[in-house]
């Protein structure tokens, strides 16, 4: 079964137009990674696929229910977002801001159920947050911080996962800790995940089709091998890089040519 | 959080209110104890022998009681605000009195004095003024500070300040040009006083408050969830345009009647909201009806310090406020400045 798809989106904010006719499909169970330069329009399509933005035109459908005929609720119980930066104002524990990923489940007055608590529980234990519970989110490390913002994720008990560069700003262990989440999730939870990302080591590493945008059209997709070539790489960014395989590992490694 | 921890919160929160209002009837130049003050207040349900004068009866009853209700609703509905504007602007210096939110409020109470509107029977009418007068400086400030969606803390406080000044001077000046006697009254008590009203308008004041707690209660777990931010919030399917809206109003609607009744009094929203986080939080479900009761338990008790510490010279219940809560803000400043905006 198809998780998205979508078909000829365009979109432009006052300034300009940022996604012209851009279509692609995630199976479900995938992780699908979309790389591209600067201002390609990555961050505009996550919002689009969690309906922030509305499209101008054309469709995008989830688990074969087309997004716009779908609640504000019901996409929030579909979709999750970790975005880019999280703050929160005022003193919220660990556990707090997990059991906020429960709210397009909520009723009343919106105090906890048993299954709230489960719920908020097993997130955090699949994130190896659980022992953070009692902390406030700004005594974390940024890895740590970046692991509660996953749990408020699943929190949610979504189907289709986006994730806004989740290893931008961590260091190699944590980067290394977060994919493996990744990519546990999707195999233990039959999660579909769509991560945009600058780092195209990890995104060839953990994705198992990419889309590489450009300008506000999809450039090229298929299997990270078939996307991460240099022709393609260098008519995407400008640069002369460098391609090949690790040798223990198998997986592709790009580096720019300095 | 439990159901349980609620609960328990609220109770002891009660406790201490009940116990508040006691003291109040019970403490000024006359003494009255506390098995008269509930002889007073129950007699007529359960006869009791009456053990009271009945200038104690006439003070409790006509005096105190007025006065001391009048001071709980105002507290209440000054850090409900505070804890509204707080959580919507997801910036711990707001409060009612710091946005400017107090003098639209009192600007519109002036208003409502000079157009006749708002006279004789139509003093009942007076909260529907501050109300109208406060949502549109909550608007204007709000227009003001806000840049591509957020409210950046500087930004909030100068329009705060400006509107604040602004609507200080429009009073300032009707009440130079028209020397209306009853105005000079009515400017008098607006720089923050606690009066004996009469009991209909307590009323009125009652019922803002609790339509005001009951809006902003429904928003409760939306408002926790703006903490992370509008596009973090509507992800999970909150529609922050409208919880905006709705926070705005209702703040304005009891910040408006507080006003209309008592003036603007410094400082209570700004300050028992803090309180009530430092000991229990930042989770809205228990921050909002925990600062409805601890307002409600603050400018109780600074009333009876306005009302003693002088005697027999009454002092401005702002004042009072003012002295504690400056310093306050002041530290709140310097020390949350930067770990609420890193």
């Amino acid at each position: 079964m198809k998780a998205v798809e979508v078909d000829d989106l365009c979109f432009s904010y006052r300034n300009g137009r940022v996604l012209v006719g851009v279509s692609f499909t995630v199976e479900a169970g995938e992780i699908l990674g979309v790389i591209g330069p600067n201002s390609a329009g990555k961050t505009t399509l996550l919002r689009l696929l969690s309906r922030i933005l509305i499209a101008e035109a054309g469709t995008i459908s989830l688990f074969g229910r087309d997004l716009n005929a779908l609640t504000k609720r019901e996409v929030a119980r579909t979709v999750a977002v970790v975005p880019q930066e999280f703050q929160v104002a005022f003193s919220f524990t660990v556990e707090q801001v997990v059991a906020m990923g429960r709210y397009p489940h909520a009723r009343g007055i919106g105090l906890e159920t048993a299954e709230d608590h489960q719920t908020t529980e097993r997130a955090m234990d699949e994130t190896g947050t659980a022992h953070l519970a009692a902390k406030y989110l700004d005594q974390l490390s940024s890895g740590e911080k970046q692991r509660v913002v996953i749990a408020r994720a699943l929190a949610q008990h979504p189907r289709l996962l986006l994730l806004d560069e989740p290893t931008a700003h961590l260091d190699l262990s944590h980067q290394v800790e977060i994919l493996g989440l990744l990519k546990r999730l999707k195999s233990e939870g039959g999660l579909t995940i769509i991560l945009v990302s600058h780092d195209l080591n990890a995104a060839a590493a953990v994705s198992d089709r990419l889309v590489l945008l450009k300008e506000g059209t999809v450039l090229t997709a298929g299997l990270p091998e078939e996307v991460m070539r240099p022709e393609i790489l260098e008519r995407a960014y400008g640069c002369s890089v460098w391609i090949d395989t690790d040798p223990e590992t198998g997986k592709i490694r790009i580096l720019p040519r300095l | 959080m439990t159901p349980g921890r609620l609960l328990w919160v609220m109770g002891i929160l009660t406790a201490g209110l009940v116990g508040a209002i006691v003291l109040a009837l019970s403490v000024g130049t006359v003494r009255v104890g506390f098995a008269e003050i509930v002889g007073i207040l129950f007699g007529k349900l359960l006869p009791s022998p009456v053990s009271w004068t009945e200038t104690q009866e006439t003070i409790v009853l006509s005096l105190r009681l007025p006065r001391t209700l009048l001071a709980g609703i105002v507290g209440s509905a000054l850090a409900l605000a505070g804890a509204g504007f707080q959580a919507i602007s997801r910036n711990p210096l707001a409060d009612p009195y710091i946005l400017g939110v107090s003098s639209g409020a009192a600007f519109g109470v002036v208003m409502g004095v000079l157009t006749g509107l708002g006279a004789g029977t139509g003093i009942l009418f007076l909260p529907l003024f501050g109300f109208v007068g406060a949502l549109v400086a909550a608007v204007v400030v709000y227009g003001i500070a806000s840049i591509d969606g957020r409210l950046p803390v500087h930004t909030l406080l100068l329009a705060g300040v400006v509107v604040s000044l602004f609507f200080s001077s429009a009073i300032m000046l009707a009440s130079a040009l028209m020397q209306a006697e009853e105005l000079q009254g009515v400017v008098f008590y607006l720089m923050g006083n606690l009066r004996v009203v009469s009991y209909p308008t307590i009323g009125i004041v009652l019922g803002c408050l609790l339509i005001g707690t009951v809006l902003i209660y429904g928003q409760v777990l939306a408002l926790n969830l703006l903490s992370a931010g509008e596009e973090a919030a509507a992800q999970l399917g909150v529609e922050p345009e409208w919880v905006k809206r709705i926070i705005f109003v209702a703040c304005s609607l009891v910040t408006g009647a507080a006003v209309s009744a008592s003036g603007s009094i410094a400082f209570v929203g700004l300050m028992v909201p803090h309180a009530v986080r430092l000991c229990l939080g930042s989770d809205n479900r228990l921050v909002i009806p925990a600062s409805v009761l601890g307002g409600a338990i603050f400018l109780i008790l600074a009333d009876i310090v306005a009302r003693t510490v002088a005697a027999p010279l009454e002092l401005p219940v702002g004042v009072i406020t003012a002295f504690v809560g400056a310093p306050f803000f002041a530290y709140l400043l310097r020390s949350r400045y930067r770990s609420v905006y890193p």
